[in-house]
């Protein structure tokens, strides 16, 4: 047995518990934020809002919270699963680096994110 | 298929016999294509996550940032990667629900709930913050 196998599997169970939350946040917040922001409101099939009301609604605290912990959960979310394709789907072998490059990827989308919402508050 | 070298690479870490499995196993079945489709939702989420990102800034930047981001969204290439990433989100969101009551049990006073009522309260939550999020930005 490798010397690190303990403390993979002391690590994994909490990856797992961070992929199902992101995994219930993406399926209950995407579809209607996809619909709204990226095809009704562009394309003009609603009318789009007014700037003002959204950038008050943007610019409160609740607002801020609970979108950077619904992005930083989707984020970890996307990060494992497209881990687990590579592994499985494509059969990458270099199992280490695709770990660090898929939440190394997740960990500077935590930052940007926290960037861009804190730049319309 | 007997040399050494390619005995070798099909013994795991532990020594045991793995049958290698050919990179396009998931096109012989529809179950393993939908498998691996609802797999790459991932890049969808992540691309989605950096799309409503961009748009906040947009909306931070002011009323003809805004203007112009709605502009840009609504470009031809941007419109069909859209739809193809809300087919995507949908498939997540079907899949996600359909699966919870496999991985999750819930007992009520000694009775297990039926997957068909953890199946719908997911639908009534999804159908809360979607009335919530749509009134919260046209109100």
């Amino acid at each position: 047995m490798k010397p690190d196998a303990p403390m993979k599997l002391r690590v994994e169970p909490f990856l797992w518990l961070a992929f199902s939350g992101g995994g219930v946040m993406a399926a209950i917040f995407l579809p209607v934020l996809t619909f709204l922001f990226a095809l009704a409101y562009p394309l003009g099939w609603l009318d789009p809002p007014d700037h003002d009301h959204l950038a008050a609604v943007l610019a409160h605290p609740v607002t801020f919270l609970v979108l950077f912990g619904v992005f930083v959960m989707m984020l970890v979310h996307a990060a494992h699963r497209f881990r687990f394709t590579l592994y499985d789907g494509l059969q990458v072998k270099h199992r280490g680096l695709v770990a660090a490059v898929c939440y190394g990827s997740a960990f500077f989308g935590v930052f940007v994110a926290l960037h861009m919402l804190g730049s319309a508050t | 298929m007997t040399d050494a070298g390619d005995q070798q690479t099909r013994l795991d870490e532990r020594g045991g016999y793995r049958r290698p499995v050919p990179v396009l196993w998931w096109i012989r079945k529809p179950t393993y294509f939908l498998f691996v489709m609802r797999e790459l939702s991932s890049i969808f989420v992540a691309w989605l996550v950096l799309y409503l990102l961009l748009f906040v800034r947009a909306v931070g930047r002011g009323e003809a940032a805004y203007q112009e981001f709605l502009d840009w969204a609504a470009s031809p290439w941007l419109v069909v990667l859209n739809l193809v990433a809300f087919a995507f989100v949908l498939l997540h969101t079907i899949t996600w629900f359909a699966l919870t009551p496999q991985a999750m049990v819930v007992d009520l006073r000694g009775r297990r709930l039926p997957p068909a009522a953890i199946i719908g309260a997911q639908y009534a939550g999804l159908a809360v913050v979607s009335a919530f999020v749509l009134w919260l930005v046209t109100r």
